[in-house]
């Protein structure tokens, strides 16, 4: 009569290795892929064997050899030194840009949550900035002010602001109707102090996270303006730039365009990975 | 309908284990065998972690998150549930086995009317028609004892109240004809005038309908009530199993007595011998006619919707005032008038002799450190993501400037006064149990050097052994260090046991001021009495025994225009008089109560006077 599925012992043993070594798959691709790249935008223009301008080679195209080792574009310029100063540009302009978003998303966010007519200001106007298309206002504020690197960091950083405020601000009411912050208002805690000490510290996971993922859409958009050649101006190049200068190789399979291709695919999907893992784990962890 | 002997549920070597983060399974009740005849209830017993709930879940064939049923079995009806596929066990759930939730709230969907969802499991299985369900739901209804049985169905969720969804949510369960019925803890999250109530409802319907029950319940004086045999749960083990009886006065294992002990009324704690003081020197805290409340203020400066209206009391040093009432009757709107937190619209507060301002900015330090705060949810009320000894830290660093080593030894010196060890001063709230996040949480507040500590609801999320360490802890803390405290609570047992006067609070108005001499006495408010008489006794019969000689229905006044708040559930009152006029305001020797009948009127009032309750 008794035919449970005594399945436990084997079942038990072997799940927690697979989704342990998944998840340290995921943490140590994504993050080895970040690291590189921070690398290279770090290192990358110091060792570049020419200049980004500078034509070296008289066929255009061509493919991979020992003195170009990603071949040359459509100019016949070195394709490596131009991927070198680019990474540079992306990652530089997509770092400050988050950070940026990040910071006037955050402040603003905490402060709206602890103040009623702070809350009503701020989110009416932030509400009005998304409420814009992204890549509409980039071409407005970009063309008329022309595309410089301050322009580009300042762009990308009021598109993606009101999102970082958003979550900051969500997450923050859910923290401050809780008892502790009560608690730290009847002993006389000034608002600063309230804010910083015992709200911040809840957030900085999930604003951790999110500011993975806003790096990602600064990246991608930042891409597509570059794109549209609106970006970082010649004879410098972001990868997005790159993209387009050299889509004519595209029918040729050249490095030209495939290598910087893959380099905002890398980017991207490998800030996902770390996010996931950071994110699933902690998530894991806090169910106890 | 089953075989005579033939136990309807039966439990064999069931052990339940859980997948934690790391991936590691985790036994969390292991080896329960256990068996309920067809119409006996059974109650599941013990503390929050016990496994009472994921037992009692197992007979529905469910298991929670990552829990799996990993040996044994579970036979319900003659149906094997633990190897049962899912499509077959959704076909026995609702119909075969049924469940009642804590919170009713949570369970009702707020959009549907009542009536949908209670027939909807008759629906569900093919049961009966539309009709017939209806009819069977409104004989329910009536069986438990819901007012207006025959259109109570109509309502939406909200415009019941607690007590009555509850007992929709068990002609929901019972609307099936189940062979068992699963309460899981059904009354806990309810005032104890309506849990009497309640507990009334489902006595009657399981004994009228030979239902067979399992009753899962931290609270022995429940359980008492309703159930035929106990089952003493501890940690995911069967301590101890028995008729009522049994447990209750012949207990064999330590760890039942230890309950037992707990749930049995307690010993008053030996009263406080008055500190030295001149005659003339004012109470350490004054209440005066406060009026409290929400929304815009009238002409007289009184709010729309008044919380509390009209509150004076006074605690000397080193007292204790025991606050009790309802759920909305305003007793932790009165904490958060002493602490600053809700300004009150009008009337003042005094803090030896000298008015405190209605809001915190206007207090200065000093006033703040002297009065600190205590939450009843230790989980919400420490910083997760601060220390232990961070927590403590600060309000020594705010209120006396202590930095460094000496603020280390202080924070040190305060585990120790709570009873906690010093190296937990580097562990975050996460890392502590339900009872060691009450004592940091006191200790903090302590931290501050009060002289008055608010204690809102501070033991009633936790265990009743762990619970009644945190209260001897109190009554040592005041002994050592002359704390006066405002002890805000539902369970007139603890105040009791801790206050040396108590405020009953109905309404938001103060129906009786007694002190500990006269709560002992015979002569009380009909709600004081009320409240008195529906706390359950450790007895079986307890239930049948207490009429409900104080009161009549269980809805609050509502729509309040003028005359006794009480008026509507009292069953002493003058229709006339009390629904007219608010009541006089009598003084008797360490007693003051708000009643038309006044102490002459509560004397000739049968069944009163004696102090006892009339079967």
């Amino acid at each position: 009569m008794n035919t449970v599925p005594k399945s436990g012992v084997p079942y038990g043993a072997q799940a927690p290795k697979v989704r342990r070594r998944r998840m340290n798959v995921s943490l140590l691709l994504g993050g080895a892929t970040i690291i590189f790249w921070l690398i290279v935008a770090l290192v990358g223009p110091m060792v570049a064997p020419h200049a980004p301008g500078q034509v070296v080679d008289l066929d255009v195209f061509s493919p991979a050899s020992s003195t170009l080792p990603l071949g040359s574009d459509y100019l016949g310029r070195d394709v490596l030194s131009r991927m070198l100063i680019a990474s540079r540009f992306t990652v530089s302009i997509a770092l400050l840009a988050t950070l940026l978003a990040a910071t006037v998303g955050v402040f603003c966010g905490l402060l709206a949550a602890s103040s009623g007519w702070v809350d009503a200001i701020f989110s009416k106007l932030f509400d009005t900035l998304s409420a814009v298309p992204s890549l509409m206002f980039g071409l407005v504020v970009i063309g008329s002010l022309g595309a410089s690197i301050p322009v580009l960091v300042g762009t990308l950083a009021t598109v993606y602001s009101p999102g970082a405020f958003r979550t900051s601000r969500a997450l923050a009411r859910n923290i401050a109707v809780l008892d502790f912050v009560t608690v730290a208002r009847a002993r006389g805690e000034t608002l600063p102090y309230i804010v910083l000490r015992e709200i911040l510290p809840n957030l900085v996971g999930p604003l951790a996270a999110d500011f993975g993922l806003r790096f990602v859409f600064v990246t991608l958009l930042l891409s597509g303006l570059s794109f549209l050649g609106l970006g970082v101006q010649p004879p410098n190049a972001d990868l997005g730039a790159l993209v387009r200068e050299n889509i004519a190789g595209l029918g040729f399979g050249a490095a030209a365009v495939l290598v910087p291709t893959f380099a905002i695919a890398s980017l991207t999907i490998g800030m996902n990975m770390v996010i996931d893992a950071v994110s699933g784990g902690r998530r894991a962890g806090g169910r106890r | 309908m089953s075989l005579s002997g033939d136990p309807l549920v039966r439990l064999t070597g069931l052990e339940i284990s859980v997948r934690d983060a790391q991936g590691q399974d985790k036994i969390i009740v292991r080896d329960i065998s256990l068996e309920v005849q067809p119409g006996e209830v059974l109650a599941l017993i013990g503390e929050s972690g016990s496994g009472k709930t994921t037992i009692a879940l197992s007979m529905l064939g469910y298991t929670r998150g990552a829990c799996r049923i990993s040996d044994g079995t579970v036979e319900v009806a003659g149906h094997r549930l633990d190897s049962l596929p899912e499509a077959r066990l959704q076909g026995l759930r609702g119909r075969v086995v049924s469940y009642v939730a804590q919170s009713a709230a949570a369970a009702f969907n707020p959009m549907l009317p009542i009536m949908r969802q209670v027939i909807e499991p008759a629906l569900v299985h093919g049961l009966m028609t539309r009709e017939a369900a209806e009819d069977k739901a409104r004989g329910l209804f009536r069986a438990l004892a819901l007012p207006r049985p025959d259109t109570v169905g109509d309502r939406y969720p909200h415009q019941v109240s607690g007590g009555q969804l509850q007992r929709l949510m068990a002609a929901m369960a019972l609307i099936t004809d189940p062979a068992l019925v699963i309460f899981d803890e059904p009354t806990t999250a309810l005032d104890v005038t309506t849990q009497i109530e309640v507990l009334k409802a489902f006595k009657a319907v399981v004994r009228d309908l030979g239902t067979t029950a399992v009753y899962v319940s931290h609270d022995l004086a429940v359980v008492a009530q309703i159930a035929d045999r106990i089952c003493v749960l501890r940690d995911g083990m069967v301590q101890e199993q028995g008729r009522v009886e049994e447990i209750l006065f012949h207990p064999r294992q330590d760890y039942t007595r230890a309950l037992v002990a707990a749930a049995a009324a307690r010993v008053p704690a030996a009263p406080m011998p008055d500190l030295p003081r001149d005659a003339g020197d004012p109470p350490l805290i004054q209440m005066r006619d406060v009026v409290a409340g929400y929304g815009g203020v009238d002409a007289q400066g009184n709010p729309q919707v008044r919380i509390l209206d009209g509150v004076s009391f006074a605690i000397e040093r080193g007292k204790v005032l025991g606050v009790i009432g309802e759920s909305g009757s305003g007793k932790s709107t009165l904490a958060r008038v002493v602490a600053g937190l809700h300004a009150p619209a009008s009337g003042r507060v005094n803090l030896d002799g000298y008015t405190l301002e209605g809001e915190i900015r206007h207090r200065d330090k000093e006033q703040l450190r002297r009065v600190q705060l205590v939450f009843q949810n230790a989980d919400t009320a420490l910083n997760p993501a601060v220390s232990v000894g961070e927590a403590i830290g600060r309000p020594l660093t705010f209120f006396h400037a202590l930095r460094g080593a000496d603020r280390k030894a202080e924070v040190a010196r305060l585990l120790d006064l709570v009873r906690l060890p010093a190296a937990l001063a580097g562990r975050l709230p996460g890392e502590l149990s339900g009872g060691q996040k009450q004592r940091v949480n006191l200790a903090r507040a302590l931290a501050a050097r009060p002289d008055l500590l608010l204690c809102d609801e501070v033991t009633s999320a936790l265990d009743p052994v762990v619970a009644e360490a945190v209260l001897d802890l109190l009554i040592d803390l005041r002994r050592e260090l002359g704390l006066a405290y405002m002890f805000i609570t539902h369970d007139i047992g603890i105040v009791r046991a801790i206050a040396d006067e108590v405020m009953v609070l109905y309404g938001g108005v103060p129906v009786e001021l007694a002190s500990h001499e006269a709560l002992e006495g015979p002569l009380h408010h009909p709600y004081t009495r009320l409240l008195m008489a529906s706390v359950p006794e450790l007895r079986p019969g307890w239930l049948e025994a207490a009429n409900s000689a104080f009161s009549c229905g269980s809805t609050p006044g509502a729509g309040h225009a003028a005359g006794c708040r009480f008026f509507q559930r009292c069953a002493v009152s003058h229709p006339g008089l009390c629904d007219v006029l608010d009541p006089a305001v009598h003084v008797g020797a360490g007693q003051t109560i708000a009643c038309h009948r006044g102490f002459d009127g509560l004397q000739a009032t049968p069944g009163i006077a004696q102090g006892a309750i009339p079967a």
